[in-house]
Parts: structure tokens; C-alpha cells; sequence
């Protein structure tokens, strides 16, 4: 209890998980080292296989790693006896992508759970719930069973169940991966106000950094089962090192075999994307731009985004332009020469 | 046979059949039912995975459900009359029942607690559950429909078992087809008892299948 204002509220040390499959062995996860700090929307992100799921699993003991350490505050989960491993998990809630709730219970008694397992009595339980039920905007259905309910309308059962045991996390394997897009905004709108308004800490897991950017502060990026790269959402998107993180943010092409376009990649850092900057530039230089790919939005309350353009064919144009968005306070850098 | 004097006989038939199959499916199941959610929760990839005791467990059901009905009513003479007190009527027809039914039904509710999804499983775990939590709080009662429709089969099978109580000189329906009617040829007396098992069958998948169907919110 010492170490309590500490240590980070999750932490992962050397984890390591090998699964055994006849003739041979895979490695899910290999020596991840992560913080995750309260209050944090963390987004562990990979495309499939990457080792995520297993990840996410491994934090409430779902799936046990074969080595390594995972610490909620401070306390080692691995290490836990049953009665421990049952309170610690009572602390991290979950949430699915295929929602996991009782198809033979109505959404009230499904949201109820949580609360019918830690003894609350019933009376004060049924308030909680219909409670639970209006912050995740689903009172009118409490009576109804979960076949009769959208995708949408399942995930937002599950939150509110997983809200049910008052939790200090939330953590979500791929929530919004069945959903389309539309109602996977709502879900993470809904995910950002539990964060906030509760100081719930998320974690999410995503193979879309559409989500990462969207919702997340800090960002893990998972590539086959090793971490490649790890950091605030801001800093890994202005600065990607790794090769994974380049193929999800687009900088790379997602096939590997489809050979890149030598390009110029400007990242839009929130203070100038209201510039009419490429405008300018065409004007001022008197060249001609090639846009390749253009991304931009709001994230965390500011402009956000990244846009690639063709690298022009004389190397001294190419240090014209690099220079003269550098001079109007833009992160850029050549790709793929 | 005029119709007063078969009626009572039938009745009496009726009312034999019933208690034999009440009782031994009761008590069946209170036996093979938690030897069912046994069989599920410590299998390998159950909550309480014990390999061994599952595969020990499930040779020994096996063994008992491969005997036939006929022949464990034999072999179990001894054994009915140090329990029951007596091997032979209807009464005593109860102990070999259960004895043949319990690993059929354990195998039953197996199926049905199959059919629960995983996940939903692990969401109770997630949540903190403990094991007692998860079985009688989810893997219970999301398999309730079709726990239902197993029993109307296990039910069912079992009044099969009850016509062979002649054997061992019991009553129901089924002895007075056989003894009171082919075995002296009163072929009325044999085709209406049969019949009326038949009806019993009937009544008993048809009511099951409807309980199944009215307790079943996953498909609607």
C-alpha cells in the first residue's frame, strides 16, 4: 500500500505468453512493457494475430501469461489466490465484442449481475440499475431481452452491466469491431463520458486507429505479439517510428507487396490546419502539388491530421517545399525513398 | 372385455405408469443433473478443468448407459431388494429406472449446458464470479429452454423403460399390454394400453416443446 500513489494502475512487466500447438509453439506476446496511468483511454492497437486480444485477456487473469508480471496497483495478479484474483477482477470490468450478455435475462436482470453477485439487496440493486440503464440511454428497455436489441443498443447493456460493480477500469476487446460506424461512434462517445465523468480508466483494444485517434490519450502498438512502439496518441501519430504503426496510420500501404509512392508526409499538428496551407504553398513556390491522400479531424479538441503529397521529381524543389512547411510549423518528412 | 371393466383397469394402469416414471425421473435427475454440469465444468477448457475426473466420470456414465434396461433390471435384483425392501412390483421398478436413466439424463445436460456460449461464460467471469456463481446464475439458467426439452426426451424414454416392468412383476401400461393382454390374447386389452402410451408420449413432447419454446427468449 505504500507504493499506491506510485505506481501506475496497470502494469505490464516482461509478459510473455506461448501458446503450445501440435508441433510447435506460437508466441502471443513477447517481453510487453506498458503503464497505463488512471484515467487514461488506452488503445492497444495491431491488425489481427498481433497478440491484442491476449493482451487485453491476460490483465483480469482471462488468459494466463506464461512469464512476466501484471501489476494493478501495484499488486501481482498472477499472484493472486482465488478470493484476490475475484476482488481484483470485481475492479476491471470488461466488455465484448459479441456483447456476452444472458440471452435467457432481461436487460435489467442481465445489468443486475454484477450487482446479485457482490449481495447487494435487491431493492437497492433494481434502483442501481435503472440508473445504469439511463446513463447508457436504455431505461425504456429494461424489460426487454437482449434478442430484441440492436448491436448497439447489446454493447450499451454490456457497459452498463460492466458499470454495475462500480469499477475503476473498463476494458473493452475490440467493443466496436461488430458494430458500424455510425453506432461505434455513439458506443465510444459513451466510453469518452465514463472516462471523464466517472474517472473510469479505459482500455481498448482496436485494430482501427480511427478509434485510437478518436478517443485515446496514449496509444501501444502491437506487432506480432512484440510491442513496436508506445507513447501519447499526439506523439506516436506526429513522430511514427515503427513499420506497423506506419501501415495503420496510412503511411504505409496496407499490402506490403503494393510498392509505395515516393511522397512527402505532412502531419497537421492542431495549430495550422486552419491554414489554407497547400493553397499557399502552390502560390508561393509556383509548383504544382500532387495530393496522394489527405486526413484530417478533431482530436482532443484540436485539428489533427496528415496528408501526403508527391514528392516532386528535382531534389531541389524537394528541400523547397520541405523547408517552406517547416517554416509554417508543420512536422513533415520524405516516405519511401 | 366391455368397457366398464376395462376403464378402471386401464386407469389403474394409467396411474401406475406415472408414478413409476414421476419418481424415477425425479429422482434421475436429481442425480444426473449435477453429474451433467460436472461433466461440462471440469472438462479442459471448463471452469473447473480436472481431466481426470472427467474422463473417469465419463467411462462410468458410459458403462452405465450402454447397459440395457432389461438387463440392469436383472442384474440389479439384489441390489433393488436390499434398498426397496423387495425386487419384484411396481414400486421396486423405481430403483433400476433411476439407475438406467441418471447417466442418460447426465449426458443430456450436458448437451444443453454445451449450447451456452462461451462468452458468455467468460463475461461472468470477468465480472468476478465465482464458480457456484457461474453455474447457477448463468450456465443454469441460459440452458433452462433447452434443459427443458431434454427432459421431455428423457421423460419420454423413461416411460419407455416403465412398459418393461412385467419383468420384474410390476404394473403401468406397458405390463398390462404384455401380461393381461398379448400373453392370454386379448388384443383389445393390448392395443388400447398401448395406445394409451402412445398418448402419454404424445402429450408429453408436445407440452415440452411448448414450455421450450415459451421459455426461449434467444429466438424471437
Amino acid at each position: 500500500m505504500v507504493t499506491e500513489n506510485t505506481c501506475p494502475q496497470i502494469q505490464l512487466k516482461n509478459l510473455c505468453k506461448v501458446y503450445q500447438i501440435p508441433g510447435g509453439e506460437v508466441h502471443a506476446l513477447q517481453n510487453i512493457n506498458l503503464s497505463i496511468e488512471k484515467g487514461d483511454i488506452y488503445g492497444i492497437i495491431g491488425m489481427s494475430g498481433a497478440g491484442k486480444s491476449t493482451l487485453i485477456r491476460c490483465l483480469n487473469r482471462l488468459d494466463t501469461p506464461t512469464d512476466g508480471q501484471v501489476l494493478i496497483d501495484g499488486q501481482n495478479v498472477l499472484a493472486m489466490k482465488k478470493k484476490e484474483l475475484l476482488q481484483t477482477r470485481r475492479r476491471m470490468a470488461m466488455i465484448f465484442q459479441q456483447f456476452n450478455l444472458q440471452m435467457q435475462k432481461s436487460v435489467a436482470r442481465n445489468v443486475r449481475y454484477p450487482l446479485e453477485i457482490a449481495g447487494v439487496p435487491k431493492k437497492e440493486a433494481d434502483a442501481r440499475v435503472m440508473e445504469l440503464l439511463k446513463i447508457v440511454g436504455l431505461e425504456e428497455k429494461a424489460k426487454a431481452y437482449p434478442a430484441q436489441l440492436s448491436g448497439g443498443q447489446k454493447q450499451r447493456v454490456a457497459i452498463a452491466r460492466a458499470l454495475a460493480g462500480d469499477p475503476e477500469m473498463l476494458l473493452c476487446d475490440e467493443a466496436t469491431s461488430a458494430l458500424d460506424p455510425m453506432t461505434t461512434q455513439s458506443i465510444l462517445a459513451l466510453l469518452q463520458k465514463i472516462n471523464q465523468e466517472m474517472g473510469i480508466t479505459v482500455v481498448l483494444i482496436t485494430h482501427e486507429m480511427a478509434v485510437i485517434r478518436q478517443i485515446c490519450n496514449k496509444v501501444a502498438i502491437l506487432d506480432g505479439g512484440k510491442l513496436a512502439e508506445e507513447g501519447s496518441v499526439d506523439d506516436v501519430f506526429m513522430h511514427t517510428k515503427s513499420a506497423a504503426g506506419r501501415r495503420l496510420f496510412g503511411i504505409l500501404p496496407d499490402q506490403e507487396e503494393v510498392p509505395p509512392q515516393p511522397a512527402i508526409r505532412i502531419v497537421f499538428d492542431g495549430s495550422a490546419a486552419g491554414q489554407p496551407i497547400i493553397s499557399k504553398l502552390v502560390k508561393e513556390l509556383g509548383m504544382d502539388v500532387n495530393i496522394l491522400s489527405a486526413d484530417v479531424r478533431q482530436l482532443n479538441g484540436k485539428s489533427f491530421g496528415q496528408m501526403m503529397i508527391a514528392r516532386p521529381e528535382d531534389p531541389s524543389d524537394v528541400k523547397r517545399v520541405m523547408e517552406y512547411l517547416r517554416a509554417a510549423g508543420m512536422t513533415v518528412e520524405e516516405v519511401h525513398v | 372385455m366391455t368397457w366398464d371393466k376395462l376403464l378402471p383397469l386401464l386407469w389403474e394402469g394409467t396411474l401406475d405408469t406415472l408414478y413409476m416414471t414421476f419418481w424415477s425421473s425425479l429422482i434421475a435427475y436429481v442425480i444426473g443433473l449435477p453429474l451433467g454440469v460436472l461433466l461440462v465444468v471440469t472438462r479442459k477448457d471448463g471452469i473447473m478443468p480436472s481431466p481426470t475426473f472427467n474422463a473417469v466420470l465419463g467411462v462410468v456414465i458410459n458403462f452405465l448407459r450402454s447397459i440395457p434396461f432389461i438387463i440392469m433390471l436383472a442384474v440389479l435384483f439384489p441390489v433393488t431388494r436390499a434398498v426397496i425392501g423387495t425386487a419384484i412390483g411396481t414400486k421396486s421398478i423405481v430403483f433400476p429406472l433411476i439407475i438406467s436413466a441418471f447417466p442418460y439424463i447426465a449426458r443430456m445436460v450436458e448437451s444443453s449446458l454445451d449450447e451456452v456460449d462461451h462468452g458468455i461464460i467468460e463475461a461472468a467471469q470477468s465480472m468476478g464470479s465465482t464458480n457456484w456463481q457461474i453455474i447457477y446464475k448463468v450456465l443454469l439458467p441460459e440452458a433452462v429452454p433447452s434443459l427443458v426439452n431434454g427432459a421431455a426426451i428423457c421423460v419420454t424414454t423413461i416411460l419407455g423403460y416403465t412398459a418393461m416392468a412385467s419383468a420384474a412383476g410390476g404394473g403401468g401400461l406397458g405390463s398390462i399390454a404384455i401380461v393381461k393382454g398379448l400373453n392370454v390374447r386379448k388384443f383389445d386389452i393390448m392395443y388400447s394400453a398401448s395406445l394409451l402410451l402412445v398418448a402419454l408420449v404424445q402429450i408429453i413432447t408436445v407440452f415440452g416443446g411448448r414450455i421450450t419454446r415459451r421459455l426461449d427468449h434467444k429466438h424471437r
